[in-house]
């Protein structure tokens, strides 16, 4: 491969900032300079589709419409375990403006319990069983309840703890492998390991597994904390449900879906029906959010796919509010043992962690890596068991395991510095070893006033302040699988294509600037298509992936272009391309300046309609940590919390929030402040409200439904503000990653921290509501 | 079989309506159904349904949407959300929770914010019923809608019609409004992306343009 040397920005400004000699691929654009001296990039730009959502124009999958179309209803278990003897659909089958109706049958596959039964065995409550198209959602809803399912009822578990009993009844009698979509990402989690409901552990990720020896690292400790953190479950609740519209002709099956991953829908639609990957074209423009859980085409998908095959009609078919809860992802809960031993000079000996958590039916309970990378540490194991309970499957939820993690590990670092007798803040600077962390702390601290902070316990009154810290890291992942299609068109008009789905984060404006940028336009100038499978494939909205996989190529992509159009103009004014810029809409000579030509003209010189260039995303300069895309550096966070806990009532609220963040090169300050925000406001979510009720006698989620389910409105939303800090590595041609996950890991173990300021009195519990800030200061028992 | 007069004859209903039912069962749960239901849905009087029967089967009722009476078949469960988006083809109105507790349905009828997927159809009647299509006036945006597209104040986008319908409310009926009023006019609004700190930012500056 042809290269050259490039001298690229390396480095935090204000703080560190340098230079570093990359060799990068011969084809790829010239180096950009530091965000101060761009145009597009790194500034307040507006986002491309804010127009359509403000004035409702907005088409998401939930509100097509398609001639003919039918509507869908599943139907689902009410039995958290059985097997089922039958199905009579014949009341259901004569209900007028009933068009189909499609049972789910048992099809045995390797690796998992089977049986030969007709229809699958019931593992949880909400598990879909059958669906009905009808004319009208009504109709189908009706017809829904009139099909009777006979069940035999199994003994079934839901509790955490009561499945880790040996007499517990056993979810699955046979392995479980692993399920693509699980709840944590990084740890690989075996299920054909362990006894009764608990399997695994699982004890090592992609960093690596245990390291030291943990009984020499806790000899050499002067202090050892020692505690058990517990986490709830917690859903996901996007506003809009998981669903399609599918609409399948004799060519091609078309999916509209409200998904995160256009492509994996493709695949797996692709690979249940058996069609080529070409004949299944799945479209996502607008996404009513997904925060981890839509990365799949689910049951929903094949069911509406089964129900247009046999009606020949287009099917809508998005699920209700208590659906979305009971099946469609949750974050699984943690019981965390976490030991940590340091020496007086705060040098941490060891960290030994066991960690227990259900993802219901499914796996990837765990607690991330966060203790294994955060701190440096020579003596480190980890132990992560998977429980398996009759409860809906756990997903991907912002940060998965990590976000459980951060809660024990954070809290449990805090503790150390408080037998060191040192301030939170200043210790993690002493162990700390991330140059972003230090630069977040400094610059955080000092808008959050960290100075402020009185002595634990010191706060007077009956409602006491508290101000905590917590930290997080999150690793670059790059994704190979991020192609782009930039099309110049002649007499004008630039387009992107990609199947890469915007979620709402903003992936549209961040494309359309760096195209902006490279073709010296303004955004408004650029057309982006997006979120659909006939394009160029494009990655996944998971793990913080898409800004620094699909940023890169749609830059290189841009670049080919203009460079192809430049040819053109040299030829023309005889000179050489390379003398060639364009900046401000017109293409320019760098040494004779009377030489002038728009845009616009300049794409009248096509021979041909268009110009198309496509671009993949090439390894990071400098290659990656592991083959697949593990990029080196991550994604660090410091927040700062401020609390005031009435110590009569129990009440807790969170009156502030500081963010200080860093995501390599940031596009889109608004953009980045909205999702830190959202991040934030999540963990806040985590930390107080938001808890998955279960009723064990019976298996039902009690709280199915948003007035129940307790998230924060506007009166409980904090004052939140963000520090973004640019931090250059020269490892892309744009050298930017995404924010969403980093948004929401430290925000509870923060309050955490923060609330054990006020009140004295620590809680290894989330959520903490007013009852265990009671229960913690002896109010009540 | 097509006018609002039925609906004024129209006898007390047997059974429970829908929206007492889902008020009665809010009431029986814990206050945080208080803290957050829609602060309008609270204020909101349910006409008095007297005269004729309706159903089971659909049938044709005029009503004025966006200042325009427009015709349309609907069946006597049909919700004014479902009315708007199913039969009118107004799909900024979104369904989010159904039951009244999210806000993403907001629609005025006769200027005040209401849940539309807690009103019947037939209920309607002849108030008028505004929309988030309805906000943009002859092409120009509502200064809210300007300062939610130029604060970000929309994410995913979902919650963003019902979240500008509480926010033009509140900025057309309240001189200068601060901090709490935004905060207390949104209070019904969920926004699962966590997208508050620039709604309240965006409305803050809209009431500024607008005083």
């Amino acid at each position: 491969m042809d290269t050259r040397k490039e001298k690229f920005p390396y480095g935090i400004p204000g703080h560190n900032l340098g230079e570093v000699e990359r060799e990068i691929p011969v084809e790829e654009p010239p180096v950009w300079p530091v965000n101060d001296k761009l145009k597009v990039i790194g500034k307040r730009v507006t986002r491309i589709d804010a127009l359509e959502k403000v004035t409702g124009k907005a088409i998401y999958t939930s509100d097509i419409k398609l001639p003919g179309m039918l509507y869908a209803k599943m139907l689902r278990s009410n039995v958290p375990h059985a097997t089922i003897s039958s199905i009579d659909i014949s009341k259901a089958k004569s209900l007028a403006g009933v068009h189909a109706i499609h049972l789910i049958e048992n099809t045995p596959k390797e690796g998992e319990e089977n049986s030969t039964d007709k229809y699958p065995m019931v593992k949880y409550v909400g598990q879909p069983l059958a669906g009905v198209a009808a004319e009208s959602l009504e109709i189908a809803k009706e017809a829904v309840s009139l099909i009777k399912v006979n069940y035999e009822k199994k003994p079934f578990v839901i509790d955490l703890e009561a499945a880790m009993e040996i007499n517990a009844p056993i979810v699955f009698d046979a392995p479980v492998t692993q399920k693509q979509d699980g709840g944590d990402v990084g740890e690989t989690h075996d299920g054909s390991k362990g006894e009764g409901n608990v399997r695994g552990p699982s004890t090592s990720s992609f960093f690596g597994g245990p390291r030291g020896n943990l009984e020499e690292g806790f000899n050499e400790a002067d202090v050892i904390v020692e505690r058990t953190y517990r986490t709830q479950v917690h859903t996901h609740m996007p506003l809009e449900t998981h669903g399609v519209v599918v609409d399948w002709n004799a060519d091609v099956m078309t999916v509209y879906a409200s998904t995160q991953n256009t492509a994996a829908v493709r695949n797996e639609m692709a690979s249940v029906f058996n069609l080529p990957k070409s004949k299944v074209r799945v479209i996502c423009e607008f996404m009513g959010g997904g925060f981890g859980a839509k990365h799949s085409a689910g049951s929903f998908g094949p069911m509406a796919a089964n129900l247009a095959k046999k009606t020949g009609r287009p099917i809508w078919l998005m699920l209700d509010r208590r659906e979305e809860h009971l099946a469609e992802g949750n974050r699984p809960n943690s019981i965390q043992y976490l030991k940590i031993g340091a020496k007086k000079d705060g040098t941490l000996t060891g960290i030994q962690q066991r960690s227990h958590g259900t993802a219901g039916v499914g796996l990837g309970a765990g607690v991330g890596r966060i203790a294994q990378i955060l701190y440096p540490c020579p003596n480190f194991a980890t132990e992560q068991y998977d429980v398996l309970t009759n409860a809906g499957p756990g997903a991907a939820w912002r940060a998965p395991g990590n976000v459980q993690g951060a809660f024990g590990l954070e809290q449990a670092i805090d503790e150390i510095a408080e037998k060191l007798n040192v301030d939170p803040l200043s210790y993690r600077d002493h162990i700390d070893k991330s140059e972003v962390r230090k630069v977040e702390r400094q610059r955080g601290a000092e808008l959050f006033g960290w100075s402020r902070r009185q002595p634990t316990g010191s706060s007077k009154g009956v409602v006491k302040k508290g101000l905590g810290v917590g930290q997080s890291t999150w690793p670059r992942f790059v994704s190979l699988d991020s192609s782009v299609e930039i099309k110049i068109h002649k007499g004008g008009g630039v387009e992107i294509r990609s199947s890469v789905q915007d979620i709402g984060t903003g992936t549209k404006t961040v494309l359309a600037q760096v195209v902006a940028e490279e073709l010296g336009l303004q955004v408004k100038d650029i057309k982006v298509n997006i979120g659909d499978t006939f394009f160029p494939v494009g990655p996944g909205s998971g793990g913080s992936v898409v800004t620094g996989s699909i940023t890169p190529p749609t830059r290189n992509a841009a670049f080919e272009a203009k460079m192809a159009l430049l040819k053109l103009v040299a030829k023309k004014w005889e000179t050489d391309s390379s003398e060639l810029f364009i900046a401000d809409g017109q293409v320019g000579h760098k040494k004779d300046t009377s030489l002038k030509m728009s845009f616009k003209e300049a794409t009248k010189l096509m021979r041909t309609s268009q110009i198309s260039k496509i671009a993949s995303r090439s390894d990071d300069y400098g290659g990656f940590q592991q083959p697949w895309g593990l990029a080196y550096g991550d994604l660090g966070s410091v927040q700062f919390a401020e609390v005031s806990v009435n110590t009569d009532t129990g009440f807790v609220k969170v009156d502030r929030v500081v963010a200080a963040h860093s995501c390599g090169r940031p596009l889109n300050i608004g953009q980045l402040e909205s999702q830190i925000n959202g991040g934030v406001i999540q963990g806040v979510s985590y930390a107080l409200y938001e808890n998955r009720v279960m009723d064990n006698s019976t298996g039902h989620m009690i709280n199915a439904n948003v007035d129940q389910y307790k998230v924060p409105f506007s009166m409980e939303i904090p004052e939140i503000e963000t520090v973004i800090v640019e931090e250059y590595s020269g490892r892309s041609s744009t050298d930017a990653y995404g924010i969403g996950e980093p948004a929401n890991i430290a925000t509870a173990a923060a309050i955490a921290n923060a609330v054990y300021n006020a009140i004295g009195v620590r809680l290894y519990e989330i959520p903490i509501t007013p009852s265990s800030i009671l229960k913690a200061l002896s109010k009540v028992s | 079989m097509e006018n609002k007069d039925q609906d004024r004859e129209s006898k007390p209903a047997k059974t429970i309506s829908r929206r007492s039912f889902i008020r009665g069962a809010g009431l029986s749960t814990a206050s945080s159904v208080l803290l957050t239901s829609n602060a309008f849905a609270l204020e909101y009087k349910e006409p008095l349904a007297t005269g004729k029967e309706f159903g089971p089967d659909a049938m044709t009722i005029k009503m004025k949407v966006n200042g325009i009476t427009k015709s349309l078949s609907v069946e006597p469960r049909t919700t004014l959300a479902s009315a708007l988006r199913d039969h009118l083809e107004l799909t900024g109105t979104k369904v989010v929770c159904d039951r009244g507790s999210c806000s993403a349905c907001t629609v005025y009828l006769d200027g005040k914010p209401v849940n539309s997927c807690m009103i019947s159809a037939f209920d309607v009647g002849d108030k008028e019923v505004t929309t988030i299509e309805g906000i943009a006036k002859n092409g120009e945006l509502h200064p809210v809608q300007e300062a939610f597209i130029e604060h970000d104040a929309s994410q995913c986008g979902y919650c963003t019609p019902g979240m500008v319908m509480s926010c033009v409310h509140l900025v057309d009926n309240t001189p200068d409004p601060n901090l709490e009023d935004v905060k207390n006019a949104t209070r019904g609004n969920l926004c699962r992306c966590g997208t508050y700190p620039h709604v309240f930012k965006a409305t803050l500056a809209a009431a500024k343009k607008t005083i």
